[in-house]
């Protein structure tokens, strides 16, 4: 019994390692690189002004940023998953992303004239117009989905539906904007770390933090919903409610993390995936797990987005889709 | 009676085909009155019944009809868009051409092959749709939903980068061998994976596909730096294709429509179930063979000219079915008469939606498609 209760720790434990090791890697890779000593250096205060300026302005908020987004879609899939009985729901494949997505160029679009000049109080209202999208979205999908009560298998197909429906309004709006916002447009909405400022980062930390212990918090009950429906009324509970509860949480995550990075896919599916592997189904660790594996490998992929094809910069998205697609198909191929 | 006196190798291959068809008409009866006993059982609405015979007068009604919409719907778009063109210039201009003047240019180099080339696609993804369908006996089974299109513009989009200046008959090989990358992909994964392709696997199966080859596409589009090339095969649209492009489209067409009415009859058997098919004495694996053979060349042709227009391929077929019964024989041309006539029009939309602007019409097709999918995925029974 002592290992099994020793072994989230240890995951834990080993993956802030690795997480700490890509942080450092990535602060000295880029187009300016600064090597490892500088970087202390200038971490001690005693570096160039250029130097600080790359780091403090420029990787650093990207690097927390990536964080804490791979952390708050992590989560939110693994909520998905055990809300819905269903290892393959995630928010990129439901469609929640998209309707974020839409939400938040429309709201760039109209409200504020241009994605590059986001004013302080824009930033700000970015989660809220990606909240706004993202529910539509959830509760498009919930209705239509709707028949008598809600199968995993209808779910996922209306899914489909709903996030190419999105995408095809995306498209129309898209081609409304002048070149560069239309660049800009297609990059973040294949998921993207875009607007790395400070600024970011207080718009959307309070949201993630709060979410993540509030799950953690709700972790007993994901623990009872994923036994099934029967199973959760016949412990005592309430079982309908919980679920939309829960559901609320996923996509308020979701959509916090869509107004920071735009749409990420795979991320969600895959992260609790490995985490349930390593530590097993208990949600009072399957969470922070989760959250420490997805901000691992968020971090990762978007290191290696900005730096794999450099000058270039490809969105961090891309990188997720065609190193997570194949996992998803494996799963597929698995399930029956 | 006639039986009794033969032994079963001297049946003649006529008569032999004749107990073939006898066969056939019991199973459909046997599956008609099994249909008909279920409907007691449970209430469904008239919509939702489908008819295991196939009406040749409908079929005939849909073939005449179909095609005086599409002529109206060809005059129309020939008449329509930036520069309105009265009708009777449209005629002049098809019937006593004369260079000099403006309009006839219009209509000669801008207009005419917009129209056939619309019709066309519209035509190539609605019969690629139906033999998809009608193969895998997957009311979902869709070019665009199955990975075929997105594995087809991923091959032009490393064909942009790689080899700048190719032909445009280079960028149709380039095509057919990415929409043949898709389409074996995604079957592929349903062959290796347990329980075979269910509606849902293949649904998700082609997304993940088609966001794998999506996001290689777009990093090569955005390293090589021909993204503004590609983002219009991603839009789709028929607004620029030269006369060149409809020549492809008719080669393309030609050869895959008559391969298509070859095996129209044995995807009829087809869809009935496979071990029905192998029961019957066809060999199902060649079917299927020249069926994924016809549909790598219509999808490949039509999105080398056109690019991804989705949902196309998974509506007509479904709404063909529905008027005209089961018979490939004419769900194939009624579907691809019916093909023709959606993108003539939704193309005539997508030029006046949003005008003077062009609104990408694979988009448009996307709207019109998506709650036709949601109907689907909300069907109980999801067999054909």
């Amino acid at each position: 019994m002592k290992t099994k209760t020793n072994k989230p720790l240890i995951v834990m434990a080993v993956t802030f390692l690795l997480i700490v090791v890509v942080f450092f890697i990535s602060l000295n890779l880029g187009v300016i690189k600064i090597a490892p000593l500088k970087t202390l250096q200038v971490f001690f205060g005693q570096g160039t002004a250029r130097d600080e300026l790359v780091l403090f302005e420029f990787r650093l908020p990207r690097i927390i940023l990536s964080l804490l987004v791979g952390a708050g879609i992590s989560v939110a899939g693994a909520i998905l998953q055990s809300v819905s009985q269903n290892e393959l729901a995630e928010p990129g494949i439901l469609g929640i992303n998209a309707g974020g997505s839409l939400a938040v160029v429309l709201f760039i679009y109209f409200f504020q004239g241009s994605a590059s000049d986001l004013s302080f109080f824009g930033t700000f209202m970015l989660p809220f117009s990606a909240l706004a999208g993202a529910i539509l979205a959830a509760f498009l999908i919930y209705i239509l989905a709707w028949k008598k009560g809600v199968t995993p298998i209808r779910l996922i197909l209306v899914g489909i539906g709903v996030n190419a429906g999105f995408n095809a309004l995306l498209l129309i709006f898209q081609l409304k904007m002048d070149p560069h916002d239309f660049m800009q447009a297609a990059v973040w909405i294949s998921g993207s770390i875009w607007g790395a400022n400070w600024n970011m980062i207080w718009a959307i930390l309070p949201w993630i933090v709060i979410l993540l212990l509030f799950t953690l918090y709700k972790a007993r009950y994901l623990n009872i919903m994923q036994l099934g429906d029967q199973l959760a009324t016949g412990l005592g509970t309430a079982v309908e409610k919980e679920r939309r509860i829960l559901l609320l949480a996923a996509v308020t995550l979701a959509a916090s993390c869509v107004a920071a990075a735009g749409g990420i896919a795979f991320l969600g599916l895959i992260a609790p995936h490995v985490a349930r592997r390593l530590t097993g189904p208990r949600h009072q660790t399957l969470i922070p797990v989760s959250a420490f594996i997805g901000s691992f490998l968020f971090l990762l992929a978007d290191t290696l987005a900005r730096n794999v094809l450099a000058p270039s910069e490809i969105p961090v998205g891309l990188v997720i889709s065609v190193l997570g697609a194949p996992y998803f198909i494996y799963l597929l191929m698995k399930a029956n | 009676m006639h039986f009794h006196f033969c032994s079963k190798h001297s049946i003649k291959s006529a008569e032999k085909s004749d107990i073939l068809k006898q066969q056939l008409i019991i199973i459909i009866s046997n599956r008609k009155e099994v249909r008909q006993l279920s409907q007691h059982k449970n209430i469904r609405t008239a919509s939702e019944e489908i008819q295991w015979t196939s009406r040749t007068y409908g079929a005939v009604i849909v073939l005449i009809a179909g095609l005086c919409l599409l002529c109206l719907g060809a005059f129309l778009s020939i008449s329509l868009g930036a520069a309105d063109i009265h009708l009777r210039t449209v005629w002049e201009a098809i019937f006593h051409y004369q260079p000099t003047k403006t309009s006839h240019q219009i209509i000669h180099d801008l207009r005419l092959p917009r129209t056939a080339a619309a019709a066309l696609v519209g035509a190539l993804l609605a019969v690629s749709g139906a033999i998809m369908q009608g193969m895998t006996r997957n009311p979902l089974a869709e070019p665009s939903i199955m990975g075929v299109t997105s594995g087809s513009a991923f091959a032009v989009s490393i064909a942009f980068a790689f080899f700048p200046g190719l032909s445009a008959m280079g960028l149709v090989l380039w095509s057919f061998a990415g929409a043949g990358l898709g389409a074996s992909t995604v079957m592929g994964i349903g062959m290796f994976s347990r329980g075979g392709l269910t509606p849902v696997k293949l649904a998700l199966a082609g997304t993940a596909v088609t966001y794998f080859f999506t996001g290689i596409s777009t990093a090569i589009a955005i390293r090589f730096d021909v993204a503004q090339d590609i983002s219009f095969w991603y839009a789709g649209g028929v607004a620029g294709v030269k006369w060149s492009g409809v020549q492809l489209l008719l080669i393309a067409g030609a050869v895959g429509l008559t391969l298509a009415f070859f095996i129209a009859r044995s995807v009829t058997v087809l869809s009935l179930g496979d071990d029905l098919a192998k029961g019957l004495g066809q060999y199902t694996s060649a079917v299927k063979l020249v069926g994924m053979l016809i549909v790598v060349i219509l999808t490949g042709a039509a999105v080398s000219i056109a690019g991804t227009i989705a949902f196309i391929g998974l509506i007509i077929p479904h709404i063909t079915r529905f008027l005209v019964g089961v018979d490939y024989r004419w769900i194939i041309p009624c579907s691809a008469v019916l093909g023709a006539v959606l993108l003539v029009f939704a193309d005539i939309a997508a030029r006046l939606v949003n005008a003077p602007f062009e609104t990408p019409v694979g988009a448009l097709t996307s709207l019109i498609g998506v709650p036709f999918f949601f109907y689907l995925a909300r069907r109980e029974r999801r067999g054909l």
